[in-house]
């Protein structure tokens, strides 16, 4: 509990006379100058106030809200959303079909779980997604190959591939089913003002109002509102980070990633990676014969590769995940052979699928977009009444499908973190509420970044040695059971840390 | 109307007056106001209830709070009555702790409860309150507590029962070094607490 305050605070009566004395005076003076009473000025500010003040209404933002709003603690909250998006006031329906978005999501297990505990899923259900319960990795030397399989770690699904916009959508729509006091504001925010404690500044008119330590923030189109706490789910390029004054650590990958919308012949449940000298690509399975492709190559050949024709970008791309570039895995039957026949009796199903060449893409079906990719962490998650989430917060190469997981998991934890202060009467914009998210989610967050960026620097030398040591770890990976177990189970996020857990 | 309150909800005292006697710079007051009691939070200093109205002046959530500089034999004489009456920190700070918890009950509606949490006189609690927090940690100025004016729980207990209060419960806080965090334990040898009903008339 929070003894340590009660034990600095009350008791300390002497140590209050020493500082009280400076300011005190300003503060009787002005609770002699005013009427007296408690119930402050209030009725002639007309701006709004909110519990939760959400900047950005992407899938992450969406989740905190949606999240809040299923649990019996805290959906008597006020929640604002701002974000000058369209789409999210758009009543019409995402039609069947609609050619499918390139601009897709991974989503775990985990997030999954996240969203059937808030009742999202169904919505989700709804509209076309997929899910995979094998995958295949492998790189261009052709000296190896690694498959999972769901049924590895006993699971039914290794992930779901599901378009941005239905996951948005869907969290949008189980929103508004419940009985939540939400508003959206479609407009976006211009600046932010957090006031200091007014026992500091006792000369500031403000801060004798009950709104007088709440943020207050300032829209562009000119609409002001109060909160208690505001989160900043507003992606890379967060605003509410840079109010904040939160600064980040990163670097640029010299990579960009080219995603478009393919069709080919057969449908598979089966997730294609390959890692090619400059970059994987990745072929992710929609339903319907449609894969998502996610290429990721350098800045010059990403934009010749998008300008070029539809048919020659198609040879590319089945190429890439053939035989161009190098040779393809030879299949080996009989598991690791000598050195780890040893581990044998505990062999994963999947390791002694063989080798399969991924279906050949026949058209495209949607535009290509180029994306440039960077590795980015924000220094601290939290500052004075704000919290970032998803984006804002941490950025990550796409090779492992994890980047929206991680801020899945963020809106998961800000939002028991929330209730928690809630229970006991907590302000919910307290530095140590906010701290507990953080110290929960860095450590996770942190881990998964580092080893994302391991495998991109890992992947991104073509250097003779090193590619023998890549193939040993394929290798490796495939045939070790308790190694490859722990690889799904964390990949899946049912692990929130590589290894102690 | 339903005898029990929902565990779930985010005001799970609506409709019920307590009071914190000692409450500082509202530190207990504010949480309790926020889940929806009606707070009276009662200092003998004035200044810290000077503090405690700025403070509670800035959430509208607590702005509610009635903060008044008096004392709970002051509070007894105007007839006040409370559901719930809470003094954490303060018996040993009190002259007459005896008729201290007198006053308590008389703030008490019958069958009302009341919270008291102190510090117990043994000697590993001098050790750590009194010479660790006081002299070593600096968690506390030097003579804020007297050892001598510690209650053991065996007291306190006679105490209450003497101003007809019955002790349901007790429990102890301990402080964990490694990760900074206090928690409820069984341990009463250092601090504690105890919850008692008031005796229905």
């Amino acid at each position: 509990m929070n003894r340590a305050i009660v034990r600095r605070i009350t008791p300390s009566i002497r140590t209050w006379r020493s500082t009280l004395k400076t300011f005190c005076s300003d503060t009787s003076e002005k609770l002699h100058g005013s009427h007296g009473d408690k119930a402050v000025t209030d009725s002639t500010d007309n701006v709004p106030q909110y519990d939760v003040a959400i900047v950005g209404g992407g899938m992450v933002g969406m989740a905190l809200a949606c999240s809040l709003a299923s649990m019996p603690l805290t959906k008597h909250l006020n929640v604002a959303i701002i974000d000058s998006n369209p789409a999210l006031l758009a009543r019409d329906s995402i039609k069947k079909e609609d050619a499918p978005d390139p601009r897709v999501s991974t989503v775990t297990p985990a997030t999954i779980s996240f969203f059937k505990g808030m009742g999202a899923w169904q919505y989700v259900q709804l509209h076309r997604h997929a899910f995979f319960d094998r995958m295949q990795v492998w790189d261009y030397t052709g000296l190896a190959y690694t498959r999972y399989s769901a049924r590895d770690v006993g699971k039914a699904v290794l992930g779901c591939v599901v378009e941005n916009k239905v996951l948005q959508r869907s969290l949008l729509s189980c929103m508004e089913d419940s009985d939540v006091k939400k508003k959206i504001y479609p407009s976006r925010l211009n600046s932010m003002t957090l006031h200091k404690s007014s026992l500091i500044s006792g000369t500031d008119s403000i801060s004798s109002k009950p709104s007088g330590s709440l943020a207050k923030l300032n829209l562009s189109n000119g609409d002001c509102l109060y909160a208690k706490l505001v989160v900043g789910a507003d992606g890379s390029k967060s605003h509410v980070r840079n109010l904040a004054g939160i600064s980040t650590t990163g670097w640029k990958y010299p990579q960009n990633a080219i995603i478009c919308t393919v069709e080919h012949t057969e449908d598979s449940r089966c997730a294609w990676q390959r890692f090619l000298r400059t970059g994987p690509i990745a072929l992710l399975p929609m339903g319907d014969n449609y894969s998502n492709i996610v290429w990721t190559m350098d800045p010059q050949q990403a934009a010749d590769r998008r300008s070029m024709n539809e048919t020659d970008f198609l040879k590319a791309v089945n190429d890439a995940l053939d035989d161009g570039h190098g040779p393809h895995p030879q299949s080996e039957r009989m598991g690791g052979g000598g050195i780890l026949a040893w581990l044998r009796s505990d062999e994963t199903s999947s390791a002694s699928e063989p080798f399969e060449v991924p279906p050949r893409i026949t058209k495209l079906a949607s535009d290509r977009m180029v994306f440039p990719l960077s590795l980015m962490h924000a220094n601290n998650y939290v500052s004075k009444r704000v919290v970032l989430i998803g984006d804002a917060a941490h950025t990550v190469h796409p090779l492992a499908g994890q980047g929206v997981n991680l801020g899945f998991g963020d809106a998961n934890s800000l939002s028991k973190v929330i209730a928690e202060g809630v229970a006991v009467g907590s302000d919910i914009g307290e530095m140590t509420l906010l701290k507990r998210y953080e110290s929960e989610r860095k450590a996770a967050n942190i881990a998964m970044m580092a080893i994302l960026d391991g495998f991109q620097k890992a992947y991104s030398i073509d250097f003779g040695p090193l590619n023998v040591l890549r193939a040993a770890a394929f290798h490796g990976v495939n045939y070790i059971s308790p190694l490859k177990k722990n690889i799904i189970s964390y990949a899946s996020g049912e692990q929130r840390l590589p290894i102690f857990t | 109307m339903s005898p029990f309150r929902d565990p779930y909800s985010a005001k799970p005292f609506e409709g019920l007056k307590f009071v914190d006697v000692g409450c500082g710079g509202g530190i207990l007051s504010e949480p309790l106001a926020r889940m929806g009691a009606t707070v009276t939070g009662i200092d003998a200093v004035e200044k810290n209830i000077n503090i405690a109205q700025l403070h509670a002046d800035l959430d509208p959530g607590t702005s509610s709070i009635e903060y008044l500089c008096t004392t709970a034999e002051k509070l007894v004489e105007e007839q006040r009555k409370f559901d719930a009456v809470l003094a954490l920190e303060v018996i040993e700070h009190v002259a007459e702790p005896a008729e201290f918890c007198k006053s308590l009950s008389a703030l008490t509606v019958s069958g009302g409860a009341n919270v008291i949490s102190t510090i117990n006189r043994s000697m590993r609690a001098y050790a750590t309150a009194i010479v660790v927090a006081e002299y070593l940690l600096h968690w506390l100025p030097k003579g804020t507590h007297e050892w001598s004016s510690f209650l053991t729980p065996e007291e306190l207990v006679l105490i209450l029962q003497r101003a007809s209060i019955s002790v349901q419960e007790m429990a102890g806080f301990v402080y964990n070094p490694l990760t900074g965090k206090w928690s409820l334990s069984d341990d009463i040898s250092v601090n504690f607490i105890a919850y008692g009903t008031k005796n229905t008339e």
